[in-house]
């Protein structure tokens, strides 16, 4: 059944263009909204079978042989995601039809949301790495052609290369960390390798692996350094991001660090790497969007903000920070889902996202002002019941505050990271305070073009349904805490957590962490003009955008300048490419592996007149190259061919001998024809060092081929199958003469081509002849 | 024998590569000529030279040369006059069109 689940949406996207073409009355959207919302239901039906600890696993072969399998497998970890990837899903496209206008390119819209979404649900639910590999890059892709949707637009295709550049690669590098432990492991399914997490522990490579496979998952969850995808990702249409950059597919990396948790979760160096980079993005990400001018970028910032913050609950390595994780996972999901749709709403019915110019939208959109209040308020974590944001952002103070550990290094780094923590939450309070008041309260601050209004009703619905939930989960936690936190818990962990989620703890540190984040964050935001130029000093000139800008362009310039001292359009060039490369290639054989032999005991006698055949070839060959003039030069090169003919017959091969009698009296004939067209014979000196070099170059390929000549004449590694074809001719072939027999019987296939060849060359001739003439004619 | 058509196959091979290395285009048909006479050597030689008679089956002899690469040197001298001929005829049309035999003028554009 879970195939069908991740077939659906490839299926739609199938159908989507003719749909679109067909039915124009209707927007596509509504025709394919019942799929996602389909894939919803299913997955919610399984929430009882999954919370009591069942798990399901289905699928199609694929390359068995390889171990390459369309495996699925749902536990509570894949379900939550599902459940986020369908239910989002069916928010996002309802949101879309709305948004985006009838006349836009729809087709191309829902086919490529279509594509993630399929391959989404197939990176949460597969087993196999090599499935998990494909669909990881197939959501990196649909993601590349959703960013530059509007391919038009400069900026969409510059955020779509850097997005697609920094997520294949990290994909790529995770593909070589999978590899690696599928080598050590002997299999290609992740739960099977989990249950030989000793073996993974123990290998000397565990920390090549880890590395691998976390910079797969930091680039593709837009950790720090690679964050810089994300803000130039937000050029795709607002449902996009909101689906891909915020919901579903930048928590990918969060999934696979959380699927593998059980492989490497707990050591130090998997503490240091992720609760690190973790930390860094966190602070990094809301100190950065404070500064943003466009909402969705601040929401970017946001979300890479909180995406470090759940990379840094995984790395702590308990299970109440796991549990922290899950639960962030889901809240994130709806107030950032919610957060994105009112941009949306308030870019639509504006025509701007740019929050200077925005201002005192409340009374006019009134509905989307009460939306943004809850999810800013939510993300900032504003200690009310009402707010789902709190409840886990506490969690996180609480786990930072709690790390168990029995490592000294883990012991020595532990104390800084609650400091940390509470350092980019008020940040993150800053941002979602200027966020909320300077969009919706105020004075309306820019001459916007259009009169805003509110939004139409339908566009409402999923940002509603969203802050529902940031309300409800803020009231009720608990409803989601069995069905849908525990069992993911418990797939990450492999324990079950017994957490009950309060919302009041008393008087304790996480609450005064709280405290202090509201408090100097009110502090902060209030005072924000006065120190804004701290921006100049941190980050000030330093940017990793323009280290991949640089690194980026360094490319195309390196290569192309490569490629030009190479690349140099002369045929001698290529040629002495090619003949310097066969030079080496056999001479460090033939010495590497002590090929060269001389063997003179089985020698044809030296007959003289052989020999001065041979010696007139030898001048005759170096004559053609003496040669002034053109004539002289193709009877000298007849010489050599009717000296091998000569050859021919002393060597008792008559039918050679009078093949190359005709072939070179026509080929001198030819020579003779054409060479009346073609200038003189350049007298010119060439440069004594090209010279010099084609010279080296001839003679060693001559010395090679005499080597290669004497060596093969002096170790015979086979018996000579001659036998078997002068004691078959007559009995199979029904002829005397053994090479006649051969060439058109037991090698007759061999002849026809040569005939062929023969033949198109004739046609080529013919061809070049003719357009000779109609050339002469124009 | 065998060593001295070895050394004329490596001298015919020198020659030809001499040649190809050329600018010009007839000189480049010369070379890939003096290759396949080479190359032709090369096949005849690695077969062992002068060992019984011509592998023509008669009553009463014992020992005939291998006849296997004088198959395929057949099948070359046919296919290597194929090659030598059309590159004869492109030389004469690339000369016609181009106004030059030079082949360090006839290197295209970077647009090609």
């Amino acid at each position: 059944m879970l195939q069908y689940a991740v077939l659906a949406p490839f299926l739609t996207a199938l159908i989507v263009p003719f749909l679109f073409r067909y039915i124009r009355a209707i927007h596509t959207g509504w025709l394919i909204l019942p799929i996602p919302f389909g894939i919803f239901a299913y997955f919610l039906s399984q929430l009882t079978n999954i919370s009591e600890g069942h798990t399901q696993l289905s699928g199609i072969e694929w390359v068995p042989s390889l171990g390459m399998n369309f495996s699925f497998y749902l536990d509570g970890l894949s379900l939550l995601f599902s459940l986020l990837i369908s239910g989002i899903g069916t928010l996002v496209v309802l949101y879309s039809i709305f948004y985006l206008d009838k006349n836009e390119k729809l087709n191309n819209f829902y086919v490529f949301l279509y594509i993630f979404m399929g391959a989404m649900l197939g990176v949460v639910l597969s087993d196999n790495i090599y499935a998990l590999y494909l669909f990881w890059e197939l959501t990196s892709i649909s993601s590349f052609l959703l960013i530059g949707y509007w391919y038009e637009r400069q900026a969409s295709r510059y955020g779509a290369l850097k997005s697609m550049i920094i997520t294949v690669l990290g994909g790529l590098s995770m593909l070589g960390g999978l590899i690696l432990l599928s080598i050590i492991t002997g299999t290609t399914s992740i739960r099977e390798m989990i249950a030989a997490s000793d073996t993974v522990l123990e290998s000397p490579y565990f920390t090549g692996i880890l590395v691998l496979i976390l910079l797969g998952a930091f680039t593709k969850s837009a950790q720090f350094p690679f964050h810089i995808w994300l803000p130039d990702a937000m050029e795709a249409p607002t449902p996009v991001s909101a689906f891909l950059h915020s919901a579903t597919m930048v928590k990918a990396g969060i999934y696979l660090t959380a699927r593998l948790f059980l492989l490497f979760g707990g050591t130090d160096i998997f503490f240091v790497l992720v609760t690190g980079f973790g930390l860094l993005t966190l602070c990094w990400g809301s100190y950065m969007a404070v500064r943003q001018t466009d909402l969705k970028a601040i929401l970017a910032f946001s979300t890479i903000s909180q995406l470090g913050m759940i990379m840094t609950m995984l790395g702590f390595g308990t299970k109440e920070a796991a549990f922290a994780a899950v639960f962030h996972i889901f809240n994130h999901a709806t107030f950032k889902g919610s957060l994105f749709m009112v941009a949306g709403i308030v870019d639509h019915e504006t025509g701007t996202r740019d929050i200077r110019r925005l201002g005192g939208l409340m009374t006019l959109m009134p509905i989307s002002a009460t939306l943004a209040f809850f999810g800013a308020f939510s993300m900032a974590g504003v200690p009310l019941p009402i707010f789902n944001g709190f409840l886990s952002k506490e969690m996180f103070f609480q786990t930072s505050l709690d790390l168990e550990t029995t490592s000294t290094l883990v012991a020595s780094i532990a104390p800084f990271v609650p400091a940390l923590a509470v350092f980019g939450s008020i940040f993150t309070f800053v941002y979602s305070m200027y966020f909320f008041f300077h969009t919706f309260t105020g004075e309306t601050r820019g001459q916007l073009k259009v009169k805003p209004h509110e939004a139409p009703i339908g566009m409402l619905i999923s940002p509603i349904v969203l802050v529902l939930f940031v309300v409800i989960v803020g009231l009720l936690p608990n409803m989601i805490n069995e069905p849908i936190l525990t069992p993911a818990t418990a797939a990450i962990y492999g324990e079950l957590p017994n957490k009950h989620i309060v919302f009041w703890h008393g008087f304790e540190p996480a609450l005064y962490m709280s405290m202090i984040v509201v408090a100097l964050g009110v502090i902060l935001f209030l005072t924000r003009t006065k120190w804004q130029s701290v921006y100049n000093w941190i980050p000030g000139v330093l940017s990793a955008n323009k280290t991949y800008d640089y690194l980026y362009n360094m490319q195309f310039r390196v290569s192309e300048r490569t490629t030009r001292t190479y690349m140099t359009g002369s045929i001698r060039h290529y040629m002495l490419y090619i003949l310097i490369f066969i030079i080496g290639a056999t001479g460090v054989t033939l010495f590497v592996t002590d090929g060269f032999v001389i063997d003179t005991s089985d020698l044809a006698p030296i007959s003289w007149p052989e020999v001065v055949v041979g010696l007139v070839m030898a001048i005759a060959a170096i004559a053609t190259i003496l040669m002034k003039n053109r004539i002289a030069a193709i009877l000298v090169l007849g010489i050599v061919g009717y000296g091998l003919s000569l050859l021919f017959v002393f060597f008792r091969a008559p039918d050679l001998a009078l093949t190359q009698l005709i072939v070179e009296t026509v080929t001198v004939a030819l020579f003779l024809l054409c060479f009346y067209h073609l200038p003189k014979l350049d007298t010119k000196k060439q440069p004594v060092g090209a010279k010099t070099l084609n010279i080296i170059v001839s003679v060693s390929v001559g010395v090679l081929v005499t080597l290669v000549a004497i060596a093969s004449h002096s170790s015979k590694k086979f018996e000579t199958i001659a036998h078997y074809f002068i004691k078959e001719s007559h009995h199979l072939g029904g002829g005397n003469n053994v090479v006649n027999v051969i060439l058109v019987d037991m090698r007759g296939l061999d002849t026809l081509f040569e005939i062929t060849v023969l033949g198109l060359a004739a046609l080529g001739i013919y061809a070049m002849i003719r357009l000779r003439d109609k050339g002469e004619m124009d | 024998m065998e060593i001295i058509m070895s050394i004329l196959a490596g001298i015919l091979f020198s020659a030809g590569v001499y040649l190809l290395l050329q600018r010009q285009l007839l000189k480049i048909v010369f070379g890939t000529a003096l290759l396949s006479h080479g190359a032709h050597l090369l096949i005849l030689t690695m077969g062992k030279l002068n060992r019984g008679d011509p592998p023509i089956l008669e009553e009463g002899i014992k020992a005939y040369t291998d006849p296997l690469p004088q198959a395929l040197i057949l099948t070359s001298i046919v296919i290597s006059f194929g090659v030598t001929s059309f590159l004869l005829v492109l030389a004469y049309r690339a000369y016609r069109t181009n106004k030059t035999d030079n082949m360090e003028q006839l290197r295209g554009s970077d647009h090609d």
